[in-house]
């Protein structure tokens, strides 16, 4: 197995660990929020709920773009041809 | 070794083009989709049956949430977003029946989602305000911004269908390792997950795609009323 196999396994490992923590971190922040605006205002928890999700959505299209750019690393990198 | 998830194989081929799982897999849930929507739709009385009230409740929902999300009457877009919110879920849903890998787990079935989302805004977005109307919510909300509108219409549609192939694709992807360590009983949970993983992202693509389409209605100024004699 040559370096660059091995650099490119190492940086599809580093790109989901180290992609994973933004995401994960903005995700408990926005829960926390959305469910402290939920106990102060319970009538508005379709609209509040709702929103999160979105955001949630959006946010956690950061760690998929990292689990995508690892999967290309992994099967279709074009520097091991 | 497991497959790549980018690429998918042909199963075989008519005339030039190949046909791979993915394309018969959504060929035959449009057809049971179709062919279900006109079964349901056969005989609708004013009085409902508990089949027809069940059905009325998910048009119901989906009005609902048209009217929460774009502030408008969901009749012109009932059609678009509840095919979309409805091929999806049934899309993701698929990984109940064994040996059927999801549609969406594959970039091109997302992709083509995405480019009719894509196409959709501009033509929901022209319906309302004219060509120069959907041109003009370009520059809003000054000129400046008009090649980085440009750029975000754009951008999204690929973050729209990254998210879906994404979330999709990484469940497949986990039940086969799981699989493959641990056979029986272990991935249970994880399909389980996977379920729940899919009708959020199919619950998520519709609300993303009213999110769009309702940018390009409100952003414009205001459209002509068709009713008012002028």
């Amino acid at each position: 197995m040559n370096w660059l196999a091995v650099v490119s396994i190492f940086c599809a490992a580093m790109a989901v660990s180290f992609g994973a923590i933004g995401p994960a971190l903005a995700e408990g922040r926005a829960v926390a929020a959305a469910m402290d605006a939920i106990a102060r205002q319970p009538e508005s928890a379709s609209t509040i709920s709702r929103t999160l999700f979105v955001g949630l959505a959006m946010i956690e299209t950061m760690a998929i773009y990292c689990l995508v750019i690892a999967l290309l690393l992994l099967f279709a990198n074009p520097l091991l041809k | 070794m497991i497959a790549s998830p980018l690429t998918s194989v042909a199963l075989f081929h008519l005339g030039p083009v190949p046909i791979t799982t993915g394309v018969v897999t959504t060929w035959a849930l449009m057809g049971v989709l179709v062919l279900g929507g006109a079964l349901v739709s056969r005989r609708l009385s004013l009085v409902p049956s508990a089949r027809q009230a069940f059905f009325e409740l998910i048009v119901d929902t989906v009005d609902s949430q048209i009217r929460d999300t774009m502030r408008v009457e969901p009749g012109p877009y009932r059609a678009f977003i509840g095919t979309l919110f409805i091929f999806i879920f049934v899309a993701n849903w698929t990984t109940l029946l064994p040996g059927i890998e999801p549609p969406t787990a594959h970039l091109e079935t997302d992709a083509a989602l995405a480019i009719l989302v894509f196409v959709a805004v501009i033509w929901f977005g022209i319906r309302a305000g004219g060509v120069r109307g959907y041109l003009a919510t370009f520059a809003t909300p000054s000129p400046i911004m008009i090649p980085l509108n440009f750029l975000e219409s754009l951008t999204r549609t690929f973050s729209l269908l990254v998210r879906l192939f994404g979330n999709v694709m990484s469940g497949v992807f986990v039940i086969g390792i799981v699989l493959s360590l641990a056979g029986l009983l272990v991935p249970i949970p994880l399909m389980a997950l996977d379920l729940l993983t899919g009708a959020v992202q199919a619950y998520i693509f519709a609300i993303l795609a009213m999110v769009f389409i309702a940018g390009t209605l409100h952003e414009g100024p205001p459209a002509p009323d068709p009713r008012k004699p002028s």
